[in-house]
């Protein structure tokens, strides 16, 4: 089997930020309430994090376990090792009401990095980065697409659709040039 | 004339000479100078023409107010319109041309609508040209247009790139004069984050100008420690060149933050919009002077006071040797002063008050100015440029008691605060009598999301003219004790025309609205004629309607029409306040929308592909899909139809990627969809797929799809390509809103699979060929699917057809889309495989009578229109659009219905193309009996096939019925059964 | 341009991250119902100028709709709450009734 390739093939661009697109990196949408049963055996198989409080991230290494909404979950980890985690998620939930997708080649990934990443983000997100809090996870847009943003290893980590990733590379470069710095 | 001083302005930098051109004239400033500075100092006072008259026009102003001096700034790919040469810095290089003249600036041909001005008269365009109406379009309208208009539109892609920003804080402060700073100043210090704005390059407002002593220092040594000061504090953003467009909804403000406008090519953006959305706006936007009416008060050389004092100190340039100053108030005498202590002369200051008395005055007098009370200027004489000013009685009608040699008119109205920031979410204004202007009214406030104030007026802006008053105003209302030395001023006193009992002559030359040529005679006119309301007389005389939006008329304006109307000016109200301030420009709005990141285009795992092989693509929402692979030689046409003959023989493939792809699963997941989809679909076995119908509550046709079953509680809904992202909001709202305690959760995997439909006779051929998976007809029959392994990738392999050929759609993780889509190639080879795209798919669906969503449907057809009641369940209670079905005139015999049609001789019918009916309808429009919906030549049956909605449908098949086309004539063609091909579906079945 | 709260996730987000959905608290009116009924569920839609509720979607973040109550005239956000409530909490009827002692009740 060939290897899996990413939207982008792993394009990037220097400019007063850095910017890189990622993976493939796998990912599972896990749609569950807090309190169903088995729910922090089930994350935690697959990322080894706690179930993540509302809004926010949970960072293990490669892995990380995201909250998304009151009762959905993003949970990333290595691309090779999503089928065994599926298979973990449905031991772990067998019994309780639960929806568990792969949706590794549904999405792009972007690092946003350098010391005015966070002004790359500005230009294109109508979030308060100065509010934002540690370990937080921010869902809204980039310019005219949905995004969810966090920060992480010094920088942050913009996930979007796939078959938005040349448009999002495109906003990023675009933010990103030299000269367009907002402030010093 | 206008010159450059020898000494002095605070904002030029002599050291540096910077050379620009002017209609294409060479001239030379230095950095600091606007353009309109620049301009004065090489004596070009003449800077353009007016709108109506083409009378000649000069700087009035030294601000965001100016009406006149707009140019055509740059050239080629950076050429701007309209652009003010009092904002404009200058730059070395800059290239201006004046605008609104034909065929040259000093020698006009359209001024001759000038001397017929009193046949142009307010009102004059509708009375002109309603009558004959063609005529409008073809003889006036061009040639208004000629004549008219302001700068040029540029014709190149503008070389420059545009950004957009957002912020956040507590505060903005908008406005850097010594309000905005000391209103900054105190919220920093209370550890609010704020942000600062000043529109100009400068801080200190006119404070420094005026030359003020706050905190027992001059006003630009405070200015300094002010800035200092705000830089140290980490939670203040001070940002110049930055100016608050518009106030909207709970604290968010446009402001257009001019980057590089001054140093174009320089690599940066050319502006950058920024969206701040912030707790509370403090306003200190400080007030514009008025001008004064009076006979000629438009000629080249008649400027604002306060302009004329700007020019002098902060640029060192006077407007001309001989000024004489025309006020009503005192602080034009600070021109004078500031005139005479540059060394040049002011002959005269015409004061329109009885009696002159204050500091201001005093202190002229005793440098020698002769001031003349109670007097006005009666007239200005000249013509390209003031050459002296006959005088009279402000309280006489126009008698001339003396003539004043000089070379510009310095005025002073009174000054009007800047309440547009106040104004745009709704803050009401008062009347101030003293002041004769209107302020905001703290009581009216624009109110906030928890319905507090949202903005806060602080200074000028808030009727507190004087610095002293500005500072006690901050303090007043933010606390905090900046003062600064009281300069003591006597009361203005109203004047709105000068000499106030001027007759019709002096009337019609004293100009409200100089770019729109708008005279206090025409606003009288408009009063005469009926038109009470501000807002009227607005619109009927272009009163304010000029790009400075009336900053210098509409007080004046509105107090003539007052005085028409015999009413009080509170009374008679003012315009409303619309954002923008000041024009913004197009490419700070679009931001970085242009070119590839206009839109996000979508593009499939296989998107690179399709391109490299030369693929004609077509939007579909906002994916780019391939339409057709046309060979060399080929055109579309021709390729759409071997496409299709090439599918129909041997083999096609379809890139289906695009298809909405929804799981739904929970122990509800089957009752959930059988409400949703107008048929069953919790019965559909483990394996299987069934196609499905879903409507909206009115019962209309909304999307369609097949609908898999992949366990026991799980179901893969696919929807169009257009419809996933609203079908799964779809599902969200009936799962989140009614039938909140059912469980049942979707996920969109839309984008986690690529989809290759293969369709042809060789089908089964080309995956046997990949291998890994029994596609038999046994072990794969149609309507069934299995999971495994195809070629060596994982896949989801479906016995599904859109074309009626033997067909299988391939579903694979979108990162093996492209390896599938490149094996199948391979394989396929020596089966004749080929690629097809969607008009080839829509052809074949079209001759099997598949109807399309957005095709046969258009939001007002219901599932039984088009004859698909066998897709539409008769056991069950409810499901959505189930009621909305059941009307009465849903189920009328005459609706409607869709059957195909064959032209009798083998053309096709043209898109769009309507039945006609006997009779006509009450609008005299031809009545109908139904209409096409798919139409095209079908290349496997060598003739033109449609569908389409015919009143009776299936009925009157056999009937011949005639197509309208466009250009007239009609087709005629036979009703028929929509499926033309295959009939009995053997090929799909095989 | 308006900002919502979303009471699920706590996310002040702006207009620009929100679909709307209309008027709130309407019944389904299914088969069975009266044509009236049916009319009324259909068609007819509230448009007061004053206090009104709405469903919201936090569209560009979690996802869930929620319902806001907002005074029409002056954008006044009273309140945001999830989508399923029958009926307005009632200490928000209790907090718009202080601040709009006119104001007739959300039915």
């Amino acid at each position: 089997m060939a290897d899996p390739i990413s939207a982008l093939s792993g394009a990037s661009y220097d400019g007063f930020a850095s910017i890189r697109e990622i993976g493939p990196l796998g990912m599972i949408t896990l749609r569950a309430k807090p309190d169903a049963a088995g729910l922090a055996a089930a994350i935690s198989a697959a990322t080894g994090c706690a179930v993540p409080a509302a809004r926010r991230v949970v960072i293990n290494g490669d892995r990380a376990a995201g909250w998304m909404s009151p009762d959905e979950y993003l949970l990333v980890l290595p691309y090779d090792q999503v089928a065994a985690a599926l298979a973990a998620i449905a031991g772990a939930l067998a019994g309780a009401h639960h929806l568990a997708a792969d949706v590794s080649d549904a999405r792009a990934v972007f690092r946003v990095e350098g010391d005015k990443a966070t002004q790359v983000l500005a230009k294109l997100m109508p979030v308060d980065f100065a509010t934002l809090e540690p370990g937080e996870l921010r869902r809204s847009r980039a310019a005219q697409v949905a995004a969810a943003v966090w920060a992480q290893d010094g920088g942050f980590t913009l996930v979007c659709f796939r078959s938005v990733a040349g448009y999002v590379m495109g906003l990023l470069t675009h933010s990103a040039m030299p000269g367009s710095e907002l402030h010093a | 004339m206008s010159t450059r001083l020898a000494k002095g302005g605070r904002l030029i930098d002599r050291t540096k000479t910077q050379g620009f051109s002017f209609n294409g004239k060479r001239m030379t400033g230095f950095a600091g100078d606007t353009l309109a500075a620049a301009l004065l100092a090489n004596d070009q006072m003449l800077v353009g023409r007016s709108f109506k008259y083409h009378r000649p026009r000069g700087i009035v102003a030294s601000g965001a107010e100016e009406p006149n001096a707009l140019v055509n700034l740059g050239s080629g790919s950076r050429l701007e319109p309209n652009q003010r040469t009092t904002t404009t810095e200058l730059f070395a290089g800059l290239e201006a041309a004046s605008q609104n003249h034909w065929p040259s600036l000093e020698f006009d041909v359209g001024v001759a609508n000038n001397y017929v001005a009193r046949f142009l008269p307010a009102g004059f365009y509708y009375k002109t040209f309603i009558h004959p109406r063609a005529a409008w379009k073809h003889v006036f309208e061009p040639i208004i247009r000629q004549s008219a208009g302001l700068g040029k539109a540029p014709k190149d892609r503008d070389a420059d790139r545009y950004e957009q920003a957002y912020a956040f804080c507590d505060l903005l402060v908008v406005g850097g004069g010594i309000a905005g700073l000391q209103a900054a100043l105190v919220a920093g210090r209370s550890g609010a984050r704020v942000i600062l704005l000043e529109q100009t390059a400068h801080w200190g407002g006119r404070a420094p100008v005026d030359g003020d002593v706050i905190d027992g220092k001059p006003a630009e040594a405070w200015v300094k420690d002010a800035l200092q000061a705000l830089g140290e504090m980490q939670n203040v953003t001070i940002r110049n060149r930055c100016k608050a467009a518009g106030v909207y909804d709970h604290g968010y403000v446009l402001a257009d933050e001019k980057v590089a406008d001054h140093t174009p090519g320089d690599g940066r953006p050319k502006h950058r919009l920024w969206r701040i959305r912030t707790g509370r706006i403090i306003a200190a936007t400080g007030a514009l002077e008025r001008p004064l009416s009076f006979a000629g008060n438009d000629l080249p050389g008649v400027m604002l006071a306060g302009a004329v004092r700007d020019y002098t100190v902060n640029f060192a340039v006077s407007p001309g040797d001989r000024t004489v100053v025309v006020t009503n108030n005192d602080d034009a005498y600070r021109t004078a002063i500031a005139l005479k202590e540059a060394g040049l002369e002011v002959p005269a200051i015409i004061d329109a008050r009885a009696s002159v008395t204050g500091a201001l005055p005093a202190k002229a007098r005793a440098m020698g100015i002769r001031v003349e009370a109670g007097r006005a200027v009666v007239k200005v004489k000249g013509g390209k440029r003031v050459t002296g000013v006959a005088i009279g009685l402000q309280a006489g009608e126009g008698a001339v008691l003396d003539e004043i040699g000089c070379d510009a008119v310095a005025m002073s109205g009174g000054w009007s605060p800047v309440v547009h920031l106040w104004s745009h979410c709704g803050g009401k204004l008062i009347w101030d009598e003293a002041q004769a202007h209107f302020r905001p009214d703290p009581k009216r406030p624009p109110t906030n999301h928890d319905g507090s104030a949202m903005v806060t007026v602080v200074g000028a802006a808030n009727g507190a003219l004087t610095a002293a008053a500005a500072l006690a105003d901050v303090a007043a209302q933010m606390g905090g004790e900046a003062k600064a030395e009281a300069v003591e001023e006597a009361a203005m006193e109203p004047v709105w025309i000068m000499p106030q009992g001027a007759g019709p002559a002096l009337k019609m030359k004293m100009w409200l609205d100089y770019q729109n040529d708008v005279k206090v005679s025409d606003v009288q006119l408009a009063a005469r004629e009926g038109y009470t309301s501000v807002e009227h007389t607005k619109r009927y005389t272009t009163l304010g309607m000029a790009t400075d939006q009336g900053k210098l008329s509409n007080i004046n304006g509105l107090a003539v029409l007052a005085q028409s109307l015999n009413e009080g000016i509170p009374q008679v109200g003012t315009t409303t306040f619309r954002p923008p301030y000041t024009p913004v420009t197009l490419g700070a709005l679009a931001g970085e929308a242009r070119d590839e990141i206009f839109q996000p285009l979508r593009r499939s795992p296989i998107h690179a592909w399709h391109e490299a092989q030369g693929a004609y693509m077509e939007p579909v929402g906002l994916w780019r899909r391939p339409y057709c692979y046309p060979k060399a030689g080929e055109s579309h046409e021709q390729a759409v139809h071997r496409e299709i003959l090439n599918t129909r023989k041997a083999v096609g493939m379809l890139d289906a990627s695009t298809l909405g792809k929804i799981i739904v699963k929970g122990p509800d997941a089957g009752r959930f969809l059988d409400m949703l989809y107008t048929n069953v679909m919790s019965t559909l076995p483990v394996g299987k797929c069934r196609y499905g119908l879903m409507c909206n509550e009115q019962g209309f046709l909304s999307d369609d799809g097949v609908v898999v079953r992949l366990t026991e509680d799980s179901w893969l809904c696919h929807t169009t390509s257009g419809g996933a992202d609203r079908i799964h909001g779809w599902m969200e709202d009936w799962l989140q809103c009614e039938w909140w305690d059912w469980q049942v959760y979707t996920a969109n995997v839309t984008e986690q699979y690529a989809q290759i439909a293969v369709a042809g006779p060789n089908a089964r051929k080309v995956l046997e060929k990949l291998g890994g998976m029994d596609v038999s007809k046994e072990a794969l029959p149609f309507m069934a699917f299995v999971e495994g392994h195809l070629g060596g990738l994982p896949a989801r392999v479906h016995r599904i057809s859109f074309s009626g050929e033997l067909s299988y759609e391939i579903a694979v993780p979108a990162s093996h889309g492209l390896a599938l889509w490149q094996a199948l190639i391979a394989a396929g080879a020596e089966f004749g495989v080929q690629p097809y795209g969607t008009e080839a798919m829509h052809v074949m669906r079209a001759e099997k009578g598949f109807i399309m969503i957005g095709d046969e449907t258009d939001g007002t057809v219901i599932p039984q229109d088009l004859n698909l009641g066998w897709a539409i369940s008769k056991k069950k209670a409810d499901y959505l659009g189930k009621r909305g079905q059941e009307r009465v005139y849903l189920a009328r015999a005459d609706r409607w219905k869709l059957a195909g049609f064959e032209t009798l001789d083998g053309s096709v019918i043209p898109d769009g193309a309507y039945i006609p009916a006997a009779g006509h309808n009450p609008n005299g429009q031809r009545n109908t009996q139904g209409r096409v919906t798919s139409t095209y030549h079908s290349p496997t049956l060598g003739k033109g096939i449609a569908m389409g909605l015919i009143r009776g449908g299936l009925d009157r098949i056999g009937e011949v019925v005639e197509f309208t086309k466009m250009g007239g004539g009609t087709v005629q063609a036979r009703v028929c059964d929509p499926v033309f091909y295959d009939k009995e579906g053997e090929k799909g079945n095989g | 341009m308006l900002i919502l709260e979303c009471p699920y996730c706590g996310v002040k987000a702006e207009e620009t991250e929100l679909s709307p959905g209309y008027e709130a608290h309407l019944k389904r009116f299914g088969p069975g119902s009266s044509d009236d009924e049916f009319n009324d569920y259909m068609f007819a839609r509230k448009n007061p100028k004053g206090v009104h509720f709405e469903r919201w979607r936090h569209a560009y973040g979690c996802g869930k709709w929620f319902l806001a109550a907002r005074c029409t005239a002056t954008l006044e956000v009273f309140g945001t709450y999830p989508a399923q409530s029958s009926e307005p909490p009632a200490d928000l009827v209790a907090k718009i009734k202080a601040k709009r002692p006119d104001w007739s009740g959300y039915k």
